[in-house]
Order: C-alpha cells, then sequence, then structure tokens
C-alpha cells in the first residue's frame, strides 16, 4: 500500500507534480501513464527515494518516506536501462545486490532459472547484450520477494518469449499478494495485465480508477483508444 | 743568547763542562714530573725548576693554575691529559719561547674579557713550536698564535659552547703569523673554528670545523696561504676569505650552511686564486662572489644548494669550469645583466638539451641565471613559489627570449654527463 | 554502516582494478618512473621529476578521470539507491573505491622502479616519502572535486570543463597570481601572506611539503623570522601535512553533502 498526499514537486519554474493525491491499492497491478512530461518518471523517482526535493507525505506499507532508505527493502525495482559496473560478472552483481540488502537466503530465483541466466553468469557485464542485461535487471527486481514492486518499462528491450515469462511472473506474484506498479507512457503489452490505471496529464492525475471505467468514461471500445482520446481532448 | 756569548769567550774548558751538562740532563735532569706524590705539585714550580730542553711531564689531575708563562724551550706532555682550568678568568699557557712543545693536555676554561684575548695555550712572538693532541673545552680563545713563524697545530679537539658572539672566542686564532701548519684539529661551538688576518704561506688541512657561531675558517689579507681536505659544516655563516691574493682552496667540503648570510665561501676581493676539487653540499649559497678577479672555481660539485652561485657583477674574469651543479634550488644568480666571468664545460643538472654529435658536450647553451631567480633576489617571499609550475613555465618563456637575464652568462659547451 | 561502506568499496575495487584505464595508469607510472630513473640515475633529477608527475599529472589524471568516471556511472549510481542503501553510504563507498584503486596504481606504479633501484634513493627517502604522501593526498582531493563536480552538475562536457579548469587554477593560475600580488606587495611584510595563500592550496601543499625537504637550503637563505620558523623547524612540515590533510576532507565532505540532498 502506497499512499500520497499533496505532492508537490518543481525543477525551478517549472511545476512537475502539483499536488497528487493517491492510493495505490495493495495487492492490485497498478498501470501509470501519461504522456512525456506528465510527471510519471518524477512520481516514480520520489517513490524510489532518488528525488529527494518535494513537498508532501508518502507512506509506504503505513511508514513514512523520511530520508531513510530501509523502507527500499520492500521494494523491487526494475528500471528501464539497466546499468552495472562493466567489469564486475552477473554473479558479483548478484551476490552485491544480496550483499546491500543483507540477504542470501529465502530468495525468489525463478527468473534466474527461466532466463537461463546461469550461463551468463562468469561473463563481464560489459560482454552483455541490452536483453540480457534486462534480463538479469528483472530477475534482481523479483529476487528478494518484495511486497512492491515497481517497473519501468519491463518488456522493452526482452524478446518476445521472456517478455511472456516475465508477464507470467508478474501475474503470478500478483496472485501472491504483491502491489506491482508500472509505468509507460505507451501503452504496453502489459495492459491486459492492469486492474488499475493512473492516469497522470501535466502533473495532475486526470483519470485514477479500474480500467473498465476509463472506457466506460471514455467510450471508447479498449485502453488504447480511451487513452488516445483523453490525450486528443486535452491537448 | 748570552749563553753563546759565554762559550766563545771561555774556550775549551767551558765547551767541557757544557757537553757535560748535556749529557748529564740527558740522563737525569731531562725530566720532571708533576702532580700528586710527583716531585713538583705544580706547573710552575716544575717550569721554575726546568732547564731549556726539559720535557715536563704532567699526571692525571686537575690543575687550578693560570697565567702559567713559558720562557724555555721545553716540551709539556700530559699523562692520560690532566686538566688545566683556567677558571674562567685567565689565559692559561702563554708561550714567549721558541721550539716548546705542548701536548695531550687538556685545557679548560680560559676566562672570557672583553679587553684581553685570553686563551688556553698564546704563542706570542715564537717560532717552532708544536701544539699537539691537546683537547680544548669551553675556553675563549683555544690556540692563539700572534706574530709566530714556524708552528705547528696538530690534532687537536677543540670545542665550546656556543654562547654569543661577543662571549665566544676563536677556536684557532692567527694573527700576523708565517709558515703554520694547522692540521687535522676538530673544532666547534667557537665564535669563528679557525681565525687568519694577516698571516703568510701557511696551510690548513684535514681540519673539521663545524657548529661554530660565526664562520668555520675566518680568512682576511692572508696572500700565498691554502688550505685543502678540510670540512667545514653547520657554521652560521659558513667560510669567509677576504682581501687575499693567491689562496688555494682545495678537496675541501663545505655543507650544511644555512641563512641568509650564511655562505660555502664568501669571496670578497680575492684574486688569482684558485677553487679546486671542492665539494659544497646544501648551503644556502654554494659561493658567493664579490669583488674577485681572476679566481678559477674548477672541478668543483655544488649539490643541493640553495643558490650554487652567487655572483656580484663587480667581479670579472673568473672562470667556472667543469664543475658539477645538482639538484640546486638556484644555479647562478647575479645582480646585473652584464657578465665578464666565463662558464665552461659544466654538467648542469637542469640542463635539458642534446648532444647529436655525440661529443659529450651539449649543442645547446645552458642559461644558468633563471628570471624566477631575479624575481627571488628583490622579492624574497616569492620563494614559496619554488619549484611550481607557474616558476617552470615563466622560465622556460624567459629562456626562449631573454629579456632580463644576462646574455652572456651562458654556458656554451655545456657537459652532458657528470664529471 | 561502515560494513555496507566496505562492501560496496569491494566490489567497486573489484570493478575498478580490472579497468583498462587504472591499469593503463598504473603501467605509465611505472613506465616514467623507471625511465626517469634510468635515464638520469641521479636522485636529486628523479624526484624533481616525479615532483611534476605528482602535483600537476597526477590531479590532472584524477579530476578528469574521477568525472568521466561519475558520469558514466550514473545510471549504475541511481540503481544503487533503489536498493535500501544510504546515499551517503553509497557515495563513500564510490569515493573509496575509486581513489583506492588509484591510490594503488599510483604508488606502485611510481614505487616499483624506485624499490628496485633503492640504493639510488638511500639518502633521499624522506623526501621520496614527502612526494608519495602528497601524491596520495592529492588523489584524494581532485577525486573528491570531481565527484563535487559531476554532483553540482548535470552535463558531462560541462562538468568535463570545470574540471580541467579547477586543475588548471590551482595548478598554474593561483600561482601565478600569488606571485602577481607579491609584487604588487612587495613593500611590506608579506611572509605570513604569502605562507597563507600557500597553505590555501593543495597543489602548493603538496609543493611546500616536497620542497621543505629539497629546498631547505635556499629556504633558510631568506631571513626572515616567519619563514624561519616555518621552514626551519618542523613546525612548516606540520602545518602543511596538517593543511594538507584537511584539505582532503573539504571536497569530499562538500560534495557528500551535495550527492545527499541532490535529486537523481
Amino acid at each position: 500500500m502506497i499512499t500520497i498526499s499533496q505532492l508537490h514537486k518543481s525543477y525551478d519554474l517549472l511545476n512537475v507534480l502539483k499536488g497528487i493525491d493517491l492510493k495505490i491499492p495493495e495487492g492490485k497491478i497498478t498501470y501509470i501513464v501519461g504522456p512525456n512530461g506528465s510527471g510519471k518518471t518524477t512520481l516514480i523517482k520520489i517513490l524510489l527515494g532518488l528525488v529527494k526535493n518535494y513537498s508532501g507525505r508518502i507512506y509506504v506499507n503505513g511508514n513514512e518516506i523520511d530520508g531513510e532508505s530501509s523502507y527500499r527493502s520492500q521494494i523491487g525495482y526494475m528500471p528501464q536501462h539497466a546499468s552495472f559496473p562493466e567489469n564486475l560478472t552477473v554473479k558479483h552483481v548478484f551476490e552485491l545486490v544480496k550483499e546491500l540488502r543483507n540477504r542470501y537466503e529465502d530468495l525468489d530465483e525463478e527468473l534466474i532459472a527461466k532466463f537461463y541466466l546461469s550461463k551468463e553468469m562468469n561473463k563481464r557485464v560489459k560482454t552483455l547484450s541490452g536483453g540480457t542485461l534486462q534480463k538479469v535487471s528483472a530477475a534482481l527486481a523479483f529476487l528478494f520477494k518484495p511486497s512492491i514492486l515497481i517497473l519501468d518499462e519491463p518488456t522493452a528491450g526482452l524478446d518476445p518469449v521472456s517478455s511472456s515469462i516475465l508477464k507470467d511472473k508478474i501475474k503470478t506474484e500478483n496472485n501472491a499478494g504483491k502491489t506491482i506498479l508500472f509505468t509507460s507512457h505507451i501503452v504496453s503489452e502489459l495492459e491486459d495485465l492492469a486492474e488499475n490505471i493512473i492516469f497522470l496529464l501535466d502533473g495532475n492525475i486526470y483519470f485514477n480508477g479500474s480500467l473498465d471505467n476509463l472506457i466506460v468514461h471514455t467510450g471508447e471500445h479498449n485502453l488504447e483508444r480511451s487513452i488516445a482520446s483523453v490525450m486528443l481532448r486535452r491537448l | 743568547m748570552n749563553w753563546w756569548i759565554m762559550l766563545n769567550r771561555s774556550g775549551i774548558k767551558f765547551i767541557f763542562l757544557i757537553c757535560l751538562y748535556f749529557t748529564f740532563s740527558f740522563v737525569y735532569a731531562g725530566e720532571l714530573k708533576v702532580g700528586k706524590g710527583e716531585h713538583f705539585a705544580t706547573i710552575k714550580s716544575a717550569l721554575e725548576s726546568s732547564s731549556p730542553f726539559d720535557t715536563i711531564f704532567i699526571s692525571p689531575g686537575i690543575y687550578k693554575e693560570r697565567n702559567i708563562v713559558i720562557d724555555k724551550p721545553l716540551t709539556l706532555t700530559g699523562i692520560n691529559y690532566p686538566i688545566i682550568d683556567g677558571e674562567d678568568k685567565h689565559e692559561i699557557f702563554t708561550v714567549v719561547s721558541d721550539s716548546v712543545v705542548i701536548q695531550k693536555i687538556k685545557f679548560i676554561n680560559s676566562g672570557v674579557s672583553f679587553i684581553d684575548d685570553n686563551a688556553a695555550v698564546k704563542l706570542d712572538e715564537v717560532n717552532n713550536c708544536i701544539i699537539s693532541d691537546n683537547i680544548f673545552e669551553k675556553n675563549f680563545f683555544a690556540v692563539y698564535l700572534a706574530k709566530s713563524s714556524d708552528c705547528k697545530v696538530l690534532n687537536n679537539k677543540i670545542t665550546s659552547e656556543k654562547k654569543s658572539e661577543a662571549s665566544s672566542g676563536n677556536g684557532i686564532h692567527l694573527w700576523y703569523c708565517k709558515n703554520i701548519e694547522i692540521v687535522g684539529n676538530y673544532i666547534s661551538g667557537h665564535r669563528d673554528g679557525i681565525y687568519f688576518e694577516f698571516v703568510e704561506s701557511s696551510s690548513i688541512n684535514n681540519n673539521i670545523s663545524e657548529h661554530n657561531l660565526r664562520y668555520g675558517l675566518h680568512f682576511m689579507f692572508s696572500d700565498n696561504c691554502s688550505y685543502s681536505q678540510n670540512e667545514f659544516s653547520y657554521n652560521g655563516a659558513g667560510v669567509a676569505v677576504m682581501f687575499t691574493k693567491n689562496v688555494e682552496m682545495t678537496d675541501n667540503t663545505f655543507k650544511h650552511n644555512w641563512g641568509g648570510a650564511s655562505y660555502g665561501i664568501l669571496l670578497k676581493d680575492i684574486t688569482d686564486s684558485k677553487i679546486y676539487k671542492n665539494s659544497f653540499y646544501k648551503n644556502s649559497s654554494g659561493i658567493y662572489i664579490e669583488g674577485s678577479n681572476r679566481v678559477e672555481i674548477k672541478h668543483n660539485s655544488f649539490l643541493e644548494n640553495g643558490w650554487a652561485i652567487r655572483l656580484m657583477a663587480n667581479s670579472m674574469d673568473n672562470v667556472f669550469e667543469k664543475n658539477n651543479f645538482i639538484g640546486n634550488s638556484f644555479d647562478v644568480a647575479t645582480n646585473s645583466t652584464r657578465n665578464y666571468n666565463k662558464f665552461k664545460n659544466n654538467y648542469w643538472s637542469e640542463y635539458s638539451g642534446y648532444d647529436l654529435d655525440k661529443n659529450g658536450i651539449g649543442d645547446v647553451p645552458y642559461r644558468p641565471v633563471k628570471l624566477y631567480s631575479l624575481i627571488v633576489e628583490k622579492n624574497r617571499p616569492t620563494l614559496v613559489l619554488l619549484r611550481s609550475l607557474f616558476v617552470g613555465i615563466l622560465d622556460s618563456a624567459e629562456k626562449i627570449f631573454p629579456v632580463l637575464t644576462p646574455e652572456t652568462l651562458i654556458d656554451n659547451f655545456p657537459s652532458m654527463k657528470k664529471l | 554502516m561502515i560494513r555496507d561502506i566496505a562492501k560496496i568499496i569491494k566490489y567497486q575495487m573489484h570493478d575498478n582494478l580490472r579497468s583498462k584505464w587504472i591499469i593503463g595508469l598504473f603501467l605509465f607510472y611505472s613506465a616514467a618512473s623507471y625511465w626517469l630513473i634510468s635515464f638520469s640515475g641521479d636522485s636529486s633529477k628523479v624526484l624533481l621529476s616525479l615532483l611534476n608527475i605528482t602535483i600537476i599529472l597526477n590531479p590532472l589524471i584524477c579530476i578528469v578521470f574521477g568525472t568521466v568516471y561519475f558520469y558514466n556511472n550514473k545510471n549504475y549510481i541511481i540503481f544503487m539507491l533503489t536498493q535500501p542503501v544510504n546515499r551517503s553510504v553509497l557515495f563513500s563507498g564510490l569515493y573509496f573505491g575509486l581513489i583506492i584503486p588509484l591510490t594503488l596504481s599510483f604508488l606502485i606504479g611510481i614505487g616499483l622502479p624506485v624499490i628496485i633501484n633503492l640504493n639510488l634513493f638511500l639518502d633521499t627517502l624522506h623526501i621520496l616519502s614527502a612526494l608519495l604522501y602528497t601524491g596520495v593526498i592529492q588523489i584524494f582531493i581532485f577525486t573528491g572535486f570531481s565527484f563535487f563536480i559531476a554532483a553540482i552538475n548535470e552535463d558531462k562536457l560541462k562538468g568535463l570543463g570545470i574540471s580541467i579548469f579547477i586543475w588548471l587554477f590551482f595548478g598554474i593560475l593561483y600561482d601565478g597570481l600569488i606571485l602577481f600580488l607579491l609584487q604588487i606587495l612587495q613593500d611590506y611584510p608579506i611572509e605570513k601572506i604569502a605562507l597563507g595563500l600557500i597553505l590555501a592550496n593543495p597543489v602548493d601543499l603538496g609543493r611546500i611539503l616536497v620542497i621543505i625537504e629539497f629546498d631547505i637550503s635556499a629556504l633558510m637563505g631568506y631571513t626572515g623570522a616567519v619563514f624561519e620558523d616555518f621552514f626551519g623547524k618542523s613546525l612548516g612540515t606540520f602545518i602543511s601535512f596538517l593543511s594538507l590533510t584537511i584539505w582532503f576532507f573539504i571536497p569530499f565532505a562538500l560534495s557528500l553533502v551535495k550527492f545527499s540532498k541532490k535529486d537523481l
């Protein structure tokens, strides 16, 4: 459960988030969508503690984010473009994150197995393809069984097979009660997974509700068209 | 003298008697002993009873005697260094006879005086004396030679406590002397280690003079003298050689003489002299040359001095040849843009030229005077910028377009290798 | 916290020690040191050349390398911060994880040829150690500067520009300004000013620490009480040593504060 109240963020004169109040319900898949510059990246960064200078309050699983880093042990994050020290091997990267989280047991290694990452383990990061890096990144996000998963364009750069493996994984974890948040500025192939949708526009929440409600709301017959119509009407 | 006249007058009988006397004296009367339980309790009493050419042996002990005048040709020998104490008030030995030998005695506390030059041993207008293997401690002056000639000062250890320049005398002091040899002495803690004024044809060899208040060697108006293989270090002002012709300075070591007015050698008004094969190490200034002409400075090594050479403009026709200049903060400093001295075939560690024809001589001349050294001459606090890149750039620029540094102060044939 | 920093340092070092740049730097230092020793064969000449490498080239390398390093690792840094890791912990880990390999390549690179020819340096070991200490602190300081630049500025090219300017400033321009100032004020008692200004520049401080050993005879050739006290006794060495060590914390602390508050 993530609760956000009166979140304001501006870069110099540019107001990026203009007072957002939001509840991201527990155990559901929420899809954050919005055009470029709508503020969704900033929102994610604030959730992850990367952006610090904002006003407002944010609670993750009941505790306020206040500069402490420990709350992030409940979050698994998969960035759009993963990057690791290039002279480390894949194995080292896994070990590094394990050491940082101080957790060596009770791990979810399903994705490592399904992506066949074991054969990549001794390769150095600089020799890996972009797709493999994404797989490593995805495997790391799920490894520690976090209660919240934040996935940024997770399937971008993955081949269709891997993409569907990841999709299945998301479904399984959701069924197991995990809160999952993913973002995209385009309508992605994951849309059918989403139960809730948060539509950000110009730093405000334009829509927050179930997928079906949006479609009803816009009078279109699928999500893509609904979103398009929202954007067009507003622009 | 009367003795000889008597001899001439009295003929053969007397000659016989004299011979007898000599034989007698060699066998018996030649040796007098001073000390506790010996025949003589004091040195003075022994002196009174002695005859010329006797030897007085002084047993170990402390002798608080002063103003002892030696007026016969005698040999005074200490046994295990008896101590003669001047009690900070008086002169100890005053030698007024020729052919006196003083050896193996420890002299302490000759008195400080602002009127008299109280010495532990003073030779006053005498010839053929030898002062050797003695120890001198805490004396005002230690060995003092005035108007004497053909004497030797050998292997003495002369130390004192540094006080102020006014209340310290010199270690070995020579005034109006001739043909003196000063060899193998160690001197420290005096005002000047060795002092020469109006001395002729004398030599100073193998001495060590260090930690003196003012000069290790103070040398004035002393023509035709030489000093070699000495070591002068940690002296307040180094060594000064002034107002003299024909001095030879060879194989000496000058090191660690630090201070604004401290020099390996200070040359003032010196002409026709030679400075060969000396080593100058870590002095504030290696050689300071003022008003000196025709001095040959060859085969010396200048290692890590502040200024290897400070050459004042009133010096001419001096020759600097085949010297090593290594790691000095400044190689040569001068106070003028003119130069009438020669630099040739020296090795300069700062030299960065090349030798295409492989003859051992650099093909590009070396200019030992840096622009920065001119700046420092006028504005000393800029020393804090020593060896900074900015100063390096400044010097390089001046090297390419010399404007402020003397154009003729140049080594056209710098050696590529250490000599 | 220290344990967490140590963990990051471990992996950063693991990464950096395999970096071709660090290896290249090591090769460069050892080649330079070896070449200087075998070419001149004279310890004072070698030490003076090493001094220039230590206080001029070394800072340039560190500040440029550090800046590029920080920018190139930005995505990784962001990834690390999405883990339960404090910013100050990560920053310290990154910093020490970089300066330790840099220091090792400097010390071993310069030191190895020296150790092989140790008998050449027996009389100058104190100068050599002052030199190496200076070099290490320069690495700390200028890597700190580079992180600071990267922390306050997002644009890589601009950051590189600022890096080079900072190097130019401390390495050359600052001394030019001092000389200018001392020349203007030369009729006044300026020893204290001169020394004060030197203490404010880490490159100058490093230089002083070396020349205090090397050029003491020249420095003592100036009869000014302030200079005599500073250079003549161990006071100067002590103060320079201390200031240089304080300097090490300045860019590091500044960049740590900046980085901790920054929006990434």
